[in-house]
């Protein structure tokens, strides 16, 4: 497979084609700009469409619309740019409306500033709007995994008839890196996609035919609603993402997801050469959250976790501390406000715990 | 083996396609980890700018380094700015037309060549990246220059009439580094 050389929001972007996105609305904010910007472009050469909306409020609410009718369909944008959607989201989550939004994080809070950060874990994870639902959201490492992630979120959201996000960041988003693109999906096969959605979605159904009804909540009925929405919560234990790395015999094990994942993954290589016994957990799933790989490990052995993130407060600790439980004493390693997490400051935060 | 690349210059200088060139030309003819990240921001022309290329064999953790092994600095605030990053051992490659200010460093190498001035004197001066992409290829040898011109030709197709030009920039460039090397 031959690789080319892309930038992190383009290649989502290209991804997201390739998968049958053909509806994208968005309005413009670092470190996001390039997804529109090729989208823009790409999108009316397969037949979709680029709106740049008045708004984010506005851009998600098409999304909304587009993707009532089984059109695969997509937003993106930065942090405070991604509250603002928040209520689009929440809706599209309780009338269970497959869609894929992107976050490349910056640093918050408010409108923080324009370099890269990771201090939207617990809205991503834990509260992306009202009423505590939930979804599945990915956290990229590499431009490869941002591609595949992408790809895949549009066939989840689809099997689950409910919002997925992409949580990635502007050091992601930003650096060009090779990636080999997924396969190209035929007109064919997007056609049917759509079509799949026949049932529930607003269409325009014969007379002979179900009346779809698509509401956001109602005058009644709602807590069978959450009832409903907290057994697809569940069933996505099979869905964890994790990868574990040296972690059969490490006495520290590193935990940190996307862009400080792989800074704390170079550092753990850099370790081992000097003979440390250190390893990584890094969720690539943030929710589902693999805590099963805390539950393993053989705590007579792991001294320590080290948390490393870009936010402070920490935040991915609050989910480790769950998985761990009080077995081992939990360090972090911490930069924020869109400073970069260095390799060396990794190095030098887990040989302490030694 | 890991090699840290940091471009730095003002804004319109080029240093972000100096930059990619180099990766894209990595990405495409080796099966090395490549990384290409730019500084960004409110930059325009006039401002600063700067790019982080990685090459390694292993895989890369953070595309930005606190410390490199390459350093191309086309500007005098660039040179006061990350000298201190340039690891000892480490090669200096400077634009000697606009930077005059003292390296005080005894533990690295540097290169100083006048891009802006050949720039100048090739009748365009825009090409200064690519004379330094030269002599940064010709200095270190990270990548075959065949490979590089290639590269060039693919990604400034857009502008054909201007491929010529930068070639025999990049070779000036490429000659420059090759004979300092001999030379050390």
């Amino acid at each position: 497979m031959k690789r080319v050389f892309m930038k992190g929001c383009e290649a989502i972007a290209e991804a997201a084609i390739r998968s049958g996105c053909r509806f994208f609305a968005g309005y413009p904010i670092t470190p996001q700009n390039e997804i529109p910007e090729y989208l823009a472009r790409r999108m009316p050469e397969v037949g979709g469409n680029f709106v740049q909306g008045e708004s984010e409020v506005a851009s998600v609410n098409m999304v909304y619309g587009a993707a009532q009718t089984g059109t695969r369909a997509m937003t993106s944008s930065s942090s405070c740019g991604i509250s603002l959607k928040s209520e689009g989201i929440s809706f599209m989550a309780s009338a269970r409306i497959p869609m894929v939004y992107v976050n490349v994080s910056r640093g918050g809070p408010g409108i923080g500033s324009i370099q890269p950060s990771q201090q939207d874990y617990f809205q991503a994870t834990k509260a992306s709007g009202n009423g505590g639902f939930r979804m599945m959201v990915f956290a990229p490492a590499t431009v490869q995994e941002a591609v595949d992630m992408t790809y895949a979120a549009f066939d989840y959201a689809q099997r689950d008839r409910n919002p997925v996000l992409i949580l990635t960041d502007g050091v992601v988003g930003t650096m060009m890196e090779p990636v080999v693109l997924p396969p190209m999906r035929s007109e064919e096969e997007v056609r049917k996609l759509k079509e799949a959605h026949h049932k529930w979605a607003f269409v325009g159904h014969r007379e002979d035919e179900e009346r779809a009804l698509i509401l956001p909540g109602g005058w009644s009925g709602q807590e069978e609603r959450c009832i409903r929405n907290a057994e697809l919560y569940e069933s996505w234990e099979k869905d964890i993402q994790v990868e574990e790395y040296l972690i059969e015999d490490a006495q520290v094990v590193i935990t940190a997801f996307g862009i400080s994942g792989r800074v704390s993954k170079s550092a753990v290589n850099l370790m081992r050469k000097e003979g440390y016994k250190v390893g990584l957990i890094r969720p690539k799933t943030v929710s589902p959250f693999p805590y099963d790989s805390f539950e393993r490990l053989d705590y007579s052995r792991v001294k320590a976790i080290l948390d490393v993130e870009m936010s402070i407060p920490a935040q991915l600790v609050y989910d480790v501390k769950l998985g761990v439980k009080d077995r081992a004493l939990i360090a972090t390693c911490l930069r924020s406000g869109g400073e970069l997490i260095t390799r060396e400051a990794v190095i030098q935060a887990a040989k302490a715990l030694f | 083996m890991e090699r840290n690349l940091l471009v730095a210059g003002f804004g319109g200088q080029g240093v972000m396609l100096l930059g990619k060139l180099l990766s894209n030309c990595a990405c495409e003819n080796t099966d090395k980890n490549v990384t290409f990240f730019p500084s960004y921001g409110a930059e325009q022309r006039g401002g600063t700018a700067n790019c982080y290329v990685v090459i390694s064999d292993d895989m890369i953790g953070a595309p930005v380094s606190d410390s490199m092994e390459d350093l191309i600095v086309m500007n005098e605030p660039s040179l006061r700015r990350f000298l201190g990053k340039l690891k000892p051992g480490g090669n200096l490659f400077v634009n000697s037309s606009i930077v005059h200010g003292s390296i005080e460093r005894e533990d690295i190498h540097v290169v100083e060549v006048p891009v802006t001035e050949m720039a100048l004197e090739m009748g365009n001066a825009k090409v200064l990246n690519l004379i330094m992409l030269g002599v940064y290829v010709g200095y270190t040898q990270i990548l075959p220059p065949e490979l590089l011109l290639e590269t060039i030709e693919k990604k400034l197709g857009k502008k054909a009439q201007l491929i010529p030009l930068n070639k025999e920039a990049f070779r000036k460039g490429l000659e420059i580094g090759e004979k300092t090397r001999k030379q050390e």
